[in-house]
């Protein structure tokens, strides 16, 4: 357990020269449109993913500035709910999805001991498309288009009569956008975690982490089509007059929020999953011993992507609909506590019998327990009807899920920053700043959202641009909107520790945090093609168990771009499989893309034009090579995993 | 820089002054409008020919001309004013003449149409002045012209949620409208 | 700009007034309770976890491991009952909620506007339906049933010291039902976003002993008030002539639309603009001249009055009792 592999028994410098030369980016900016590089991607989705947490953390600032005082002038009726519509559309749908989808695509293919994910070239149109939906909306935003109906647009407010102009059917296809490039990523995890890993890897030795993005990935692809459908039925509605929501001609507003929350609901929990991963990769390291109930764990994350799709009418218990249909949500909504009761047992149970190290990672993991603890009782409690009744659309719900996703995701997500910012880049954050930055997020979360509690009850409802001096909410909003400064503080701190540590920070090795998971088994920045060998593992802490050597296979191609395939639950190998390198056509599709779908904006043409454009570029792209090798080679079943010739 | 990211930042900027020239006016919700109001009903013309040799155009600007809000809470006052119980829901003309077609009795100009509503016409139409503030009137105009299909496609209203039989002006066709014998023509098409 | 409020009671849930209000609140008592305890003890495990002194050398060998599934067992099971016992306290709550108590029920219509309350009171007798807005009469003591609907978007009838809230869904009637324990004036709020102005969409509930109530229900079935000077005369006329009859009802007098809030006993009323402002001359004459500054994208427009006149119609509103 203590003693780590020794990576340089991973790297030799004729094969590192020869492989490289392969899978490098080609130089320039060329490169940056063509590359296929499962890190370069997923970098760029967490750059981009981060750009709009600050863009929406700035639009948090304007509001909790214009709601410090009663009756404040900072921001009329239409601009506030064009920056609480924005906030939420991009903390939701711009952020927090694509961050988690970003850290998956990075970490899953190095925990399995891939080369690369499994579509290379999709997994880029991913990201390009993902990149248009942001533009749009925020281009839109910054010329008074932006939306203004909220982030889950009720109809019939958002629908053609309430909401006029092309505000909101911008926003209706920048879900578009994001839904496809969120299933693409889907995809790409699913298969690569069950087709790529190592050998020996079989399903109960997959780390938590991969098993997390694997459930994320499952969850996407159940609840996106939903969203989908929502927001087709809505352009539809105010382009060329449907009446999906329209009750005088037969269709319902009800629907509207089914269809809505049955991809909301789960949403959230897309958002959270990857969150227990993170938590449980790094827990290892920093208690010098495997998390504790990897059964418990696994499955636990499995049962909650289950339940999560039967809770979505908790957000609709002051609709008519019948008490007896309302009360099952209510179980499901309060049972839900228990697969994620029994992660943070676990978890517990790990630092009880591990030796504690603190660092940063750690704070933030135990950061966010405690606040996500908070979060999910005051979830609990909101899963009972009648008390719901009295606290929904206030904000006590806005404390109850800034508190769940503060703790849930962006805790997780800056401890996975912290631990892996050695891996990527080669370098060490600074721990002093990474203290100040976990002290001055965790006071300033609790002061902004505990307040908030309060003011819901007391009867302050959410989506208001101010509030009226005789209702006695001034003096908790204003210590809220103090404490939105010392978060907006703490993220300072974060981008400054990030900028001074790229030039400046302590060089890290292979394995900084002495960790047990394989991706800590190469080079810190990872090489291109991720492992020089493939290694092969024999437990769940493929670099604890291991001993002095990490055992590899040889016999990958080396003059082109390939990858093992292996079996999908002992993870025997299964074939080789060549892929197609880098391209500029996944580029060019997600253009097509975009014009197809920000013309619909405006007319219907854009269905004709965009197909035609769409189906030339696509063509383009999956037209195969002309090759003398054949692309995919079996290999036969009962070869060991040790040497394998060519 | 190389050619290909000079070519990318010329493309964006050309997008996003596309995008900030139509999506403006589009878009602007103006509640405390000081429209143009009496000198609108003084110098309308109701016809094109004038003594002389020379014409002057007398095509007038109205405040609320593509913007989308103004044209929606127009169509919000047609029905509550009930103009749609002599014009019909959707324009299409009931006991008063249909307001979606291209013949316009008085004038399709805008300062036309503020007059019609201010002043009344005989016939039939009731004279809305001190009733409606001018910005009111202003919001009809624009509502007016919209069902005729005067306006840009992506500022016009799309369906109300009402039965079908209010019509979808987004997907009309523009109804130019058209010089008759005993009418007079619009100098703005 | 601040405007003062007209005074009522503090919004909010945990000082009930009513009975479906009481019985939340005491049940919020038992969630807080239990909450903190749970959150307490898995704190206090996850300190202790973090600080203790002694751990064991090997962590991961099999006793170590089998205490620590015991341990996490019975987490789970106790964890599981407390969410029974919520579960169960729950639903009974629920029902109890849910039913109209055994008294005959007043009815009352809502009728949700942007961004406005439309509160009709019906009758078998055609002649006796009220109209009003913004503010609802109701008796203490008795339940009172709400029919409710709105002709625009979803809004939310949600008035906390009484009960939790309903929504208004265009195409559906729902229904919910309130009672007063204890006479006062309660303040209420749109809880569901509906556009430019939900923030002062807010309503006042003023709870009445029975006998003043069927008073006010006498007195308000009656036609307005007659002018009683010239100067109200004159109003009643710039009222007629100036625009306001376009949109407002005045029971008794040719204005008839049902655009706006009906104002046949406006004067009577604490409020106006939805409970944004308290109903004296200053705040009137402000409204009326310039609602769009108050609220700006309400539908009611600025109406450009001569001093005089402004002078008369406030004289005439203010008679409106």
């Amino acid at each position: 357990m203590t003693a780590t592999a020794r990576v340089e028994t991973l790297v030799e410098p004729e094969l590192d020269l020869e492989l490289d030369a392969v899978w490098r980016n080609r130089p320039g900016f060329i490169g940056w449109l063509t590359t296929t590089d499962h890190k370069s991607i997923a970098k760029r989705y967490v750059a981009t993913a981060f750009i709009f947490f600050l863009l929406a953390g700035v639009e948090a600032a304007t509001m909790r500035a214009q709601l410090s005082r009663p009756e404040n002038g900072i921001l009329g009726p239409d601009r506030y709910n064009q920056f609480f519509t924005m906030h939420g559309t991009t903390m939701m749908f711009l952020f927090a999805v694509p961050v988690m989808i970003g850290v998956g695509l990075y970490l899953v293919p190095l925990l399995v001991g891939a080369r690369n994910v499994a579509f290379p070239r999709a997994n880029a149109m991913g990201y390009w498309v993902y990149l248009i939906g942001g533009v749009l909306i925020y281009g839109g935003f910054f010329v008074n288009s932006g939306p203004d109906a909220g982030w889950f647009a009720y109809t019939p407010l958002s629908g053609p009569e309430f909401s006029p102009g092309k505000r909101v059917d911008i926003w209706a296809q920048m879900i578009t956008f994001t839904e496809i490039a969120a299933l693409i990523a889907a995809v790409i995890i699913i298969t690569t975690a069950f087709r790529m890993r190592s050998p020996g890897m079989s399903l109960n030795r997959i780390p938590i982490m991969v098993w997390a993005s694997v459930v994320m990935s499952f969850m996407i692809i159940f609840a996106m089509p939903s969203v989908a459908t929502a927001s087709l039925f809505l352009a539809m509605d105010r382009l060329i007059s449907t009446h999906f929501f329209n009750a005088a001609e037969g269709g319902d507003a009800l629907l509207w929020q089914h269809l809505f929350w049955f991809f909301g609901h789960p949403e959230v929990y897309i958002m959270f999953l990857p969150g227990t991963g993170i938590i449980s990769s790094l827990l290892p390291s920093f208690t010098r011993r495997s998390v504790f109930g990897y059964p418990a764990l696994v499955l636990s994350i499995i049962a909650t992507g289950f339940i999560a799709f039967g809770l979505w009418v908790h957000h609709m218990f002051a609709t008519p609909l019948p008490q007896l249909g309302q009360s099952f949500f209510t179980a499901a909504s309060a049972l839900v506590a228990i697969p994620n009761g029994i992660q943070i047992f676990c978890w517990i149970a790990t630092i009880w019998t591990g030796r504690p190290i603190f660092r940063t990672p750690l704070l933030f993991a135990i950061g966010s327990i405690i606040i996500f603890v908070m979060g999910g009782m005051t979830g609990v409690m909101i899963a009972s009807v009648p008390f719901d009744l009295q606290v929904h659309d206030t904000y006590f719900i806005v404390a109850h899920f800034h508190y769940v996703i503060l703790g849930g995701v962006v805790f997780p997500l800056f401890a996975g920053m912290y631990y892996w910012f050695p891996k990527v880049t080669g370098r060490m954050l600074s721990e002093t700043a990474g203290k100040w930055n976990f002290w001055l997020m965790f006071i300033g979360v609790h002061a902004t959202f505990f307040p908030m509690h309060q003011l819901g009850m007391e009867g302050m409802p959410r989506r208001v641009y101010t509030y009226l001096e005789g209702t006695g909410w001034g003096d908790l909003n204003l210590v809220a909107s103090l404490g939105a400064l010392v978060i907006f503080s703490s993220v300072v701190v974060f981008l400054g520790n990030v900028i001074h540590s790229l030039r400046h920070g302590a060089i890290a090795g292979a394995n900084p945090w002495d960790a047990e998971s394989l991706e800590w088994a190469t080079t810190s920045p990872a090489p291109s093609y991720n492992f020089a060998n493939t290694p092969v593992v024999s437990g769940r802490a493929p670099l604890w168990e291991s001993g002095d050597e990490l055992p590899v296979m040889t016999g990958l191609a080396r003059d082109r771009q390939q990858v093992l395939l292996t079996t999908v639950l002992d993870a025997e190998p299964d074939s080789r499989h060549d892929h197609p390198g880098h391209t500029i056509w996944p580029f060019i599709v997600a253009l097509t893309i975009g014009i197809f779908f920000i013309t619909l904006i405006f007319s219907p043409w854009g269905l004709p034009i965009g197909t035609v454009l769409g189906f030339i570029a696509y063509a383009r792209y999956i037209w195969p090579k002309k090759s003398h090798e054949p692309a995919i080679v079996e290999l036969p079943r009962s070869v060991p995993a040790a040497e394998v010739p060519k | 820089m190389r050619c290909g990211q000079v070519t990318r930042v010329l493309l964006a900027l050309l997008a996003l002054v596309t995008l900030a020239t139509t999506g403006c006016k589009r878009e602007e919700r103006r509640f405390r409008e000081v429209p143009p109001a009496a000198d609108a009903t003084t110098n309308v013309v109701m016809s094109t020919i004038q003594p002389g040799p020379s014409i002057v155009s007398v095509a007038t600007e109205h405040p609320y001309d593509q913007n989308a809000y103004a044209i929606s809470q127009g169509q919000r006052l047609y029905v509550q004013m009930n103009c749609a119980g002599c014009h019909g829901l959707a324009g299409g003309g009931s006991i008063g003449p249909p307001l979606l077609d291209d013949k316009w009795i008085y004038g399709s100009d805008p300062s036309n149409i503020f007059a019609t509503i201010v002043e009344g016409r005989p016939n039939g139409m009731p004279s809305w002045r001190g009733k409606l503030s001018n910005d009111q009137v202003w919001q009809l105009v624009a509502y007016i012209r919209d069902m005729a299909g005067l306006h840009r496609k992506d500022v016009r209203t799309s369906r109300t949620d009402d039965m079908a039989a209010v019509s979808d002006n987004q997907n009309r066709n523009r109804q130019t409208p058209r010089p008759s014998s005993d009418a007079p023509a619009s100098t703005q098409p | 700009m601040i405007l003062q409020a007209p005074r009522y009671t503090q919004q909010s849930m945990v000082d009930p007034a009513g009975t479906k209000a009481a019985l939340v609140d005491h049940f919020w008592h038992f969630l807080i309770t239990t909450a903190s305890i749970v959150t307490a003890i898995v704190f206090i495990a996850l300190l202790i976890a973090l600080f203790k002194r002694h751990r064991p050398v090997e962590p991961e060998e099999p006793a170590v491991q089998r205490s620590l599934t015991r341990w996490v067992s019975a987490s789970v099971a106790v964890t599981l009952v407390i969410i029974v016992v919520f579960l169960f306290t729950d639903f009974r709550l629920g029902r109890a909620i849910a039913t109209v108590p055994n008294r005959t029920p007043l009815r009352v219509n809502v009728i949700g506007h942007q961004w406005w309350w439309e509160f009709q009171y019906p009758d078998s007798v055609p002649n006796n339906w009220i109209s009003t807005a913004n503010e609802l009469h109701i008796p203490v003591g008795r339940p009172v049933v709400l029919n409710m609907s709105s002709p625009d978007v979803i809004h939310s009838f949600w008035v906390p010291n009484l009960s939790g809230k309903k929504d208004l869904i265009p195409g559906h009637q729902t229904e919910t039902w309130i009672e007063a324990d204890s006479a006062g004036v309660y303040r209420g709020q749109c809880a569901e976003f509906c556009g430019l102005q939900h923030a002062k969409m807010a309503m006042l509930v003023i709870a009445e002993p029975e006998a003043k109530f069927d008073q006010w229900v006498l007195a308000s079935r009656a036609t307005a008030t007659e002018p009683a000077d010239s100067t109200a005369k004159a109003g009643g006329q710039v009222f007629l002539t100036a625009g306001c009859s376009v949109c407002h009802a005045i029971a008794g007098t040719a204005a008839g639309a049902t655009v706006g809030p009906n104002l046949t006993h406006f004067g009577s009323r604490h409020s106006i603009a939805a409970a944004t402002l308290p109903n004296n001359r200053g705040n009137l004459g402000g409204w009326i001249l310039d609602p769009q500054r108050i609220k700006p994208g309400a539908q009611m427009p600025p109406n450009g009055l001569d001093p005089d006149q402004l002078n008369a119609i406030l004289a005439y509103l203010e008679g409106l009792k």
